[in-house]
This record gives structure tokens, sequence and C-alpha cells, in this order.
């Protein structure tokens, strides 16, 4: 590890949090604006005793971690919107097989190739609606370089402690940012490791099960059918259907109040809530530094997790604020959980479509506007 | 398939520039020579599909284009299936007797990434399927578009951006992916590997390929000054010591019957004419690292996967 303080860029950030994490697998496919974790990953895995491996495509790339993680290994992937299309199927798998696995999505324009060189936030329903059935994912959002390193970490942690796919939403003015990254001595960063069986399966019904890996002295049997507390296929019974894919949504619905984090800046007697997450987040804060100074009485709620939704921060705040505006590099996502949540509250969206970030003086025109 | 067709220098010249200039090409571009000459080749009404990759971005930057035919880009993994889907339909409309043209040439032109890896099943597909339509493989021998990062076509030694040389590995620790030989094991009627060292071969293959009934591949070796670290002058050079090392030889497979080209042929019947492979290792900076006494013993290992598949090629033609 690379205990000290650096000037990284965010991909690269992202990969020493990463082998921080303990991660010691990599399967990637290059794509624009995150190859440069795969180019990181590819010279510092082998250093750390791990394996890189540029696969064929996207859907090979998360299918080897997959096999990976079951074989006992941290793994991980990151890709961008075309190549995290391609992946869904297996994110499915994933979540089914509760298969611990980090997928990074830096995210770029789209639809399909769009604009590979330009930031946008338009993955954000894609990682929680993206494969087909019920299934509950985690998402991270991170808005500096070094949090593509610390959030990197959590989302290995999270992966393990839920047994969940867990994928670090990035935006590709993050990505390429390059600014000062700390990065811990070993000690002082929190690691979760993997939770070993100790009984027969199927014995006990956690909401989260331990994991056994392959060889490690049970017959392990992984399906992407519907299957029972030991592994096996039920692909007929209504009842099992109903066990899995209730557990698989309420193991991360039950436990979205551990999971969930926001920063909240200035929210104490705030009228007017900017709601930001990742790059947009920073001009954010600035605006409404700039509305205090105006004798605006604006806050910011920044989100860090994604998914789960934190509607409890939402729901809380809207009890006594008199507007929310949301800020997106969409064309109008998250909005819609926000105004889910905001239950009557008036919403705004300030969306931003292509390569621009908002500035501070036009957040600050919004929060004037609404106040 | 009995082929009577002609080109003079002079008629390749005068046909029109079907890939307008001003495309944002780099300097050198192999894959810039390689679609040009391509595209002088047409019969007639032509439709190219493209995905993802150098040339895509390159010769499509709003709010132009190069492209004087009718263009799709389509997605990375899907040249073929897209060429496949035109191909069809208008065989439909054919049949219907609502299409004006005697023919409509389908071509997909894809790169190395778009074709040994994420496109080969696209591609092996559309072959079984037996489209009639030609694909064009230009092999820069990476993912030059992102930056040089390794592919299944990229050679044994190599360093990329994701094979990097160092302590552990002496550069991309695998031999390339023999493509062409996978096309021709699906009996696909017309297959040959061209450079553009050998302009007129390289047009003559690409007419062949149009011509031929069902699916035709041609397989280009496409220098690239970027990723494999050479001045930009140097392109036709070393497109022409690829096939003077035998590291990638000319030739035909016309209904499964392999036939060397001329270059290599002249090799074939004068092996002294045969080069050794350090040659064009050293013309490149991406094989640099092999000149050093960790890894000179990866420029023997090179020379031997030459050797061997020369040695298989030339049976193959029964030389």
């Amino acid at each position: 590890m690379l205990t000290g303080t650096h000037f990284l860029q965010g991909n690269a950030a992202c990969a020493e949090g990463a082998i921080a994490a303990g991660c010691r697998f990599f399967a990637g496919y290059p794509i624009t604006p995150s190859t440069e974790i795969a180019e990181r990953m590819a010279r510092r895995l082998p250093e750390v005793g791990g394996v890189f491996i540029q696969m064929e495509d996207e859907i090979g790339a998360i299918a080897a971690v997959i096999g990976a993680s079951w074989a006992g290994v941290k793994a991980m992937t990151a890709t961008s919107g075309p190549g995290f299309s391609l992946m869904q199927e297996n994110i499915g798998l994933a979540a089914m097989t509760e298969t611990p696995c980090v997928i990074v999505d830096v995210m770029r324009a789209g639809p399909s190739t769009g604009q590979p060189t330009k930031p946008s936030q338009q993955d954000v329903m894609q990682a929680k609606w993206g494969s087909h059935g019920d299934y509950e994912v985690i998402a991270l959002s991170p808005a500096s370089a070094q949090e593509m390193f610390d959030f990197t970490i959590e989302c290995f942690n999270l992966a393990e402690e839920y047994r969940v796919p867990t994928i670090l939403l990035a935006d590709g003015f993050i990505a390429h940012a390059w600014e000062r990254v700390v990065i811990p001595p070993p000690e002082e960063i929190k690691v979760v490791e993997r939770k070993g069986p100790e009984a027969p399966p199927g014995d006990r019904l956690d909401l989260v099960p331990p994991m056994a890996c392959f060889g490690r002295g049970y017959r392990v049997h992984v399906t992407g059918l519907t299957h029972d507390e030991r592994g096996y296929p039920q692909a007929d019974s209504v009842e099992v259907q109903r066990r899995l894919v209730k557990r698989l949504c309420d193991k991360i619905r039950a436990n979205a109040d551990r999971i969930v984090k926001t920063k909240a800046f200035a929210l104490d007697d705030a009228e007017v809530v900017v709601i930001a997450y990742g790059a947009p987040s920073r001009p954010a804060l600035k605006a409404v530094k700039m509305a205090r100074e105006n004798g605006l009485k604006a806050g910011l709620l920044r989100l860090i997790t994604l998914w789960p939704f934190p509607e409890k921060d939402v729901i809380r705040l809207s009890s006594h604020v008199k507007a929310f505006i949301v800020l997106e590099m969409n064309y109008g996502q998250l909005v819609r959980e926000v105004e889910r949540a905001a239950k009557g509250t008036a919403v705004t969206l300030l969306s931003k479509l292509g390569e621009e970030l908002h500035t501070p003086y036009e957040i600050l025109r919004a929060l004037k506007e609404v106040c | 398939m009995s082929f009577t067709w002609k080109f003079t220098a002079r008629e390749i010249a005068e046909k029109p520039e079907l890939l307008a200039p001003g495309h944002r090409m780099c300097s050198g571009c192999g894959a810039a020579i390689v679609h040009r000459l391509v595209l002088k080749a047409v019969r007639g009404p032509t439709i190219v599909t493209h995905p993802t990759g150098c040339v895509e971005v390159t010769t499509a930057i709003y709010p132009y284009t190069s492209w004087r035919v009718p263009w799709v880009h389509t997605a990375f993994e899907t040249a073929a299936a897209n060429a496949a889907g035109i191909e069809a339909a208008f065989k439909a409309l054919r049949r219907r007797g609502r299409l004006k043209y005697d023919h409509v040439d389908v071509m997909a032109f894809a790169g190395d990434g778009g074709t040994y890896d994420i496109g080969i099943q696209a591609l092996s597909g559309a072959l079984e399927r037996g489209h009639d339509f030609l694909y064009v493989l230009y092999d820069n021998e990476a993912y030059m578009n992102t930056g040089i990062q390794r592919s299944g076509g990229t050679p044994l030694g190599a360093w990329t951006t994701t094979t990097p040389a160092g302590t552990k590995i002496p550069g991309k620790p695998e031999p390339r992916k023999p493509i062409e030989d996978i096309v021709v094991a699906h009996g696909v009627p017309y297959v040959a590997t061209a450079s553009p060292a050998h302009w007129m071969d390289l047009v003559v293959k690409a007419r062949k390929g149009l011509e031929a009934k069902g699916p035709a591949f041609l397989h280009v070796i496409a220098p690239c000054p970027r990723g494999w670290r050479y001045e930009s002058s140097k392109t036709i050079e070393l497109s022409r010591l690829a096939v003077e090392t035998c590291v990638f030889p000319l030739w035909e497979c016309v209904d499964g019957e392999h036939k060397l080209s001329a270059p290599s042929k002249a090799i074939a019947l004068k092996p002294d004419l045969k080069k050794p492979v350090v040659e064009y290792l050293k013309a490149q900076g991406r094989f640099s690292h092999l000149f050093t006494p960790e890894f000179e013993r990866v420029i023997d290992e090179i020379q031997r996967v030459v050797d061997k598949r020369w040695y298989l090629l030339l049976k193959k033609c029964s030389v």
C-alpha cells in the first residue's frame, strides 16, 4: 500500500482504494472514461500478488469477477455506460447468487456511445433497475479523488457485509480530477472480511447468509435459478421464490439505516434545500455558502449513498422546508426518488446535459427564485 | 469463383474517394490508408457499418462526416450482426421486387478489438448464417481509441498499457489469436490477408471479397504510429516489413483452398528473402524492452512462433 500523501487522478485513487480494501482480482475491458483504473490495476496488482485480466468484453469482465469472488478473492471491475449496460445480466446474477463484488461505473453521456469523454450522471436508474427482476444493490457517489479512494474501500466493505454487488457510481469529472489524496496506514483503514459458514448450509436463515467459497469444505452450488437456503434450484416453488426475493431485497432495505450516508450543510434552519450528489455537490456547497452570505436560508443535503435511496433524510426535511432543488447531470433521474419522498413539497430539477457542470451562480439564482 | 476483374493504378487513382479527406486520423495512420484503398474497390451502391473505434471516432466528428456512402455507427460488439440485418433486409426487398439496384454491397469495417474480442460472437454468427457481406478487419493490434490497451490481436511481447513490460511480464505474454484461421474454419467463400504496402493486392482482394457469394473476410494489417511507437513516416515500411519477415504473410483462401499471394509466394520460393523478425521488432518502440538481456529470449520465442505459423501456412498452400 502506498501510505502517504499523493497527487492522484480519481481513477488512480480508486485503484489504490481497491488494493487497500484487499482487492486482488480485476477483470476489465477498456472504456473511456474508466480505462485508467484498469491500466493502474494492470501495473499494481502483480506487485501485490494479485491478478489483472483484460477480458474480451464487459460481459466477460463481470462474469470473471463473479467467478473470482466465489473462488474467495475480493474482486472488481470498472466500466462506463455502454459496458455497464452489457454487464447488467451478470449484475442480476451477482445479486441472485449474493456474490460480493464491486463495479465501478464512471458515468459518461449517453444514450448509446453518446459523448465518451464527457461526464454525466446518466446511469443512476440503470444502477438500480438495470437487470431484470426484483433485487437491491448498493451504490455510492464520490465527489473527489479522495472519495474515489475512500468510497472504493467502503464499496468493498459493504459488498462483503451484505453479500451484494456494490456500485461506485462516479462521473467523468471526479474520475479524471487530479487532487490530493491521503492514503492512511493500513491499520487505520477499516476492512471487512468475508464471513464463512460455521454450520451446515440451510441451518440458519439470516438475512445475509455466510458465504461458502469454493474449496472450503462445502459442496457449493451457485445458480441464477431460484434456489433454497442450501443453494439448490427450486424453479417451480412459489414459496421459495417469494422467500428468496424478499430476503434479497430485505437484507438491504432492513439495513438501509446502517448503509445510507449523507452529508448535511446548514440544514438546521434551512428553508430551501439543495440536494446533490457526485460532482455537482461541489458547486452546490459553494452556492449554499453564497446564499447564506446573502441572507437566504439555504442548506445542502449531499447524497453519498444513492442506493438504497436516502429517503428518510428527505422525508424528515420535507416536513419543514419550503422547497428542494435537485442537481443532476442528466435529464431527471434521482429527482423522481426525491419527489416520491418529498410528499408534496416543491421539487425543482436543475438539469445539466453534456459536459457542463452547474455553476455556483446558476444554483444561487435558482435558490433566490425559490426563496 | 471465376474472377476476371482488373484495375490499373490509373483506374484506382481516378476512382472517387469515398472516404473524404479532412478526417482526424493521426498522420501516418495505417487504418486511414486501409479504408481509403478498400473503398476504391466498391462496385456500386455500398453501405458501411462501423463499430466503435479509432476510425469511427475520427471520421464522424460533428458537424462533419468523411463518409460518402451511407454509414452506420453500430455498437462495439455488433458490426457483423448489424451488417447481417442490412444485407438480409435488402435480400427481402429484392425478393419482393422492390430493389432498384442489381446489388447493394454491405461492408463492415472493424478494428481488432471489435473483431477478435467483443465482436467475435456477432462475426461468427454472421459467417455461419452465410450473409453476403465483406468484413474488413483493420488490425492495429491494440485498443488504440482508448489509449493502447492489449487486444486478442496484440502480438507476443508487445507493450501496451494493460500489458506493461516490467519485472513480471515482458509485455503481452500470449501470442495473438489466429483470427483469419478461425474465419476460414467457418467455411466461408473468401478469406484474405492484405497489407497497405501492397496496395494493388489489397484493392483486388477487397473487390474479390465483395464479389464473393456469401461472407468474405479481409484481414489487413494497419500500423499505428502512436500505439506501436514509431515515426509516422514509417507506416508503409512497417507494413512491408511485416510481410517480409512473415509476421504477416499475404494469402487468400478461396472456397477453402489456401493460396499465397505474390509477395509471400516470392519468399516461399526463395527462403533467403525471409527477413528475421528482429528487423520488424527493432523498428517499433512497443518492443524496445525486448532488446535487454532480461527479455532477449522473447525475441527468439517470437521468431519461433512466426516460423511455426509460416511453416503451417506453406503446408496449407502446398508449397
